[in-house]
């Protein structure tokens, strides 16, 4: 046996009486599952062909522990979002409503905590979450330790105008968070959740966070994963989606913090005329490691899906991108594109990129494209041939190609904030200002 | 009268393989010069020498701008010390919008002049100002350099560029190539406007046409990465008329040679 498995099992086990929902039977009973499972499963290591280039030793080595209670955050104001949000905060794994401010929801949806949610509307979340078993061990572990997170339920026609803005801030030394989020958007609804991560402490910790997302026909949905976790965190994010007919799904992930990440992303097109974009940053340096785990099933006719992730390499840092596209043998008039781009800018850094297209059907277009290299001869000389110095060529070209996925960001105001924090990690940007 | 550039005995490969074999061309302030040549025969090695392409390996000879060396400079100080090229192929620069790089090249040639940089509101006039002259949307100036452009509209773009920066040399590298008619009168007009007496040009292209309306003091045959003929501009009609067959585009072979 593995004794962190065994610790965390222990956790949950020890913590199950007291995780919300631990009063009624079926959650008692999916905890109880995913415990389970995870025991058979174990935890993800290199053997797993998903797990190829990733390590979760630091997992196994330190014993990060759930807290009772949320640390101290005296406010949030510094993260607000300028254009204006519904904020839900979480500290340490725990909703804090003191510093969350819903705002003005319109009719007809359910905005709350997933503790919340369990206590005052549990039959909303009974189908979804009672539902089969968690597809992995990560999900299980999740399930298994879930503290709170977020439960949204748009019924059918509804727009939410601003964004949903979820803050995850992480505070104590040796901490595990873990959150579980349900998303549900009815038919021909439509919200944006920005799911933004956070870290106040520069020790190390542990984020295990998980969105299960359902969109009904003709729903139009965009996720966005910011993960500016602190510097020595190990963070699990994963978002997985069912799509109904017409549904439109846009995930952005950014991924600039934290020692080790991991995304998983996750889209299932159950019904046809589904699409959906991907888009993904990640701008590391030092050690960091990300690792970026996407799938899109093509698993009904006429799905359309886009997929675009850039690279910004610095130090010794390591970044993984894995693209899986799977179409059905029904799955006709499948229309899916993906593009992997990656600079390096040091010769320590390192890019493992795969394409993994699984195609069966015919009829289909699919396309797939990767790169990994340094920034354009070509361009630079371009620039500097116009009278702009070797440095700021540098910087104009490796903001613009990050700026190529930032843009796809329909919030205004996150945009700003994530090209404000790509300039503050480019060398010398001070020779930028005056000219973005 | 001194020559605004001086290129002698220039020699320089690309990837080992020797372009230019022995160049020489003075051109002085004020003066057009045209270049007119085969295919491959070494007038984008030249500009791009010029400009200070890194991949393109000077092996000898020299190049003196207002009597200075300039092979010695990097590109961007060239470009600064009023060197333009205006590209035969644009590259494209997706994510990097025009208005970036244009500020970002006004204020670099700014700052060297010992100019103050421009703030947000003159610039955005001057360079408005400019689009206009050659009849270019503004809207170019949020997409991205060159990128999805038409050929004609990145040869545009170049001459933009050129009018913002006000070079003291500028070469144009088959400027023409791509434009529709309407579009060869605006560069064109576009470049006249920018001659006086202290700018110099060098124009290279392949028709007879862009002279006509950039009328060159000087035409230079360049063949086999030599200047083999040089006249007035009726070279440029005589070329147009015989080709380029009649030239000596080798060197002849040493008297002595086994047959
Ligand atoms: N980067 C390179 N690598 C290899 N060969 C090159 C490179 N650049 C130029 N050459 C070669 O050098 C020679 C001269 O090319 P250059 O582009 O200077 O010709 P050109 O006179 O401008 O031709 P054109 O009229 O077609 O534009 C050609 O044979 C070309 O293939
Ligand atoms: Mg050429």
């Amino acid at each position: 046996m593995n004794p962190a498995l065994d610790r965390y099992l222990a956790t949950g086990a020890a913590l199950a009486a007291r995780l919300p929902g631990s009063g009624l039977p079926w959650v008692r009973d999916w905890r109880e599952r995913a415990r389970r499972r995870l025991g058979e499963l174990g935890l993800p290591t290199h053997r797993h062909e998903a797990w190829k280039y990733t390590s979760l030793a630091a997992l196994e080595k330190q014993n990060f522990e759930p807290l009772a209670s949320p640390g101290t955050v005296n406010d949030v104001a510094a993260w607000q979002l300028p254009g204006g949000a519904h904020r839900l905060v979480l500290v340490d794994g725990h909703f804090v409503p003191g510093l969350s401010d819903l705002g003005r929801l319109p009719p007809r949806s359910v905005v709350k905590s997933f503790a919340d949610a369990l206590a005052q509307v549990p039959y909303l979340l009974e189908n979804v979450l009672g539902e089969g078993e968690e597809p992995d061990a990560l999900a299980a572990l999740n399930a298994a330790l879930a503290t709170d997170g977020v439960f949204i339920d748009l019924g059918d026609g509804v727009v939410v105008e601003q964004p949903i803005h979820v803050l995850y801030l992480s505070t104590a030394a040796g901490s595990m968070s873990t959150s579980r989020s349900l998303m549900l958007v009815g038919a021909g609804a439509s919200a944006t959740v920005v799911e933004e991560h956070l870290g106040l402490t520069a020790e190390a910790y542990f984020v295990n966070v998980r969105s299960e997302v359902r969109l009904a026909r003709e729903a139009r949905f965009e996720h966005l994963r910011l993960q500016r976790e602190g510097t020595k965190a190990q963070h699990l994010g994963a978002l997985r989606v069912r799509q109904a007919a017409g549904s439109q799904l846009i995930s952005q992930a950014v991924a600039m913090g934290a020692l080790v990440s991991r995304q998983d992303i996750a889209t299932h097109f159950a019904e046809p005329d589904c699409q959906a974009r991907l888009n993904g940053l990640y701008v590391l340096g030092g050690r960091q490691h990300a690792d970026h785990y996407t799938t899109i099933e093509h698993a009904s006719p006429r799905g359309t899906s886009r997929e675009l992730y850039h690279g910004i390499l610095d130090g010794h840092s390591r970044g993984v991108f894995t693209g899986r596209v799977l179409v059905a043998p029904h799955a006709v008039g499948t229309d899916a594109a993906q593009a992997n781009h990656n600079l390096l800018l040091s010769r320590e850094a390192e890019v493992d990129t795969r394409p993994q297209l699984e195609i069966y059907a015919d009829d289909v277009k699919c396309s797939h494209g990767a790169t990994v290299g340094q920034i354009d001869e070509n361009m630079l000389f371009y620039l500097r041939s116009r009278g702009v110095g070797l440095d700021l060529a540098r910087n104009l070209l490796l903001h613009g190609f990050a700026r190529e996925v930032l843009e796809k960001i329909g919030v205004a105001s996150v945009r700003e904030r994530l090209e404000q924090l790509l300039i503050e990690r480019l060398p010398e940007h001070e020779n930028l200002e005056g000219i973005l | 009268m001194s020559s605004l550039i001086s290129i002698r005995n220039l020699t320089a490969s690309v990837e080992g393989k020797e372009i230019l074999k022995g160049l020489n061309l003075d051109i002085g302030p004020g003066e057009i010069h045209a270049i007119m040549g085969p295919n491959g025969s070494g007038k984008s090695t030249l500009s791009n020498v010029l400009a200070g392409r890194e991949n393109y390996q000077v092996t000898g000879g020299e190049v003196l701008f207002e009597g200075r060396d300039l092979l010695a400079l990097a590109p961007e100080e060239r470009a600064r010390e009023g060197i333009f090229l205006a590209f035969q192929y644009p590259v494209e620069i997706p994510g990097v919008s025009n208005v970036y790089l244009l500020k970002a090249a006004v204020n670099a040639l700014r700052k060297h002049r010992g100019l103050p940089e421009l703030d947000a509101m003159d610039f955005l006039t001057l360079v408005k100002q400019k689009m206009k002259s050659v009849e270019m949307n503004p809207e170019f100036l949020h997409r991205s350099v060159n990128e999805g452009f038409s050929g004609g509209e990145k040869k545009r773009n170049e001459i933009l560029q050129m009018t913002l920066l006000e070079p003291k040399f500028a070469i144009l590298d088959e400027t023409d190539s791509g434009l529709d008619i309407d579009a060869l009168k605006i560069v064109a007009d576009g470049v006249n406007r920018l001659r006086n007496p202290e700018r110099s040009m060098l124009v290279i292209t392949h028709y007879q046409r862009l002279l006509d309306y950039i009328v060159p003091d000087y035409v230079h045959v360049l063949s086999g990465g030599r200047i083999v003929k040089s006249g007035g501009k009726e070279l440029a009609l005589e070329l147009e008329e015989r080709g380029y067959g009649w030239l000596e585009t080798q060197p002849r072979a040493a008297a002595g040679r086994p047959a």
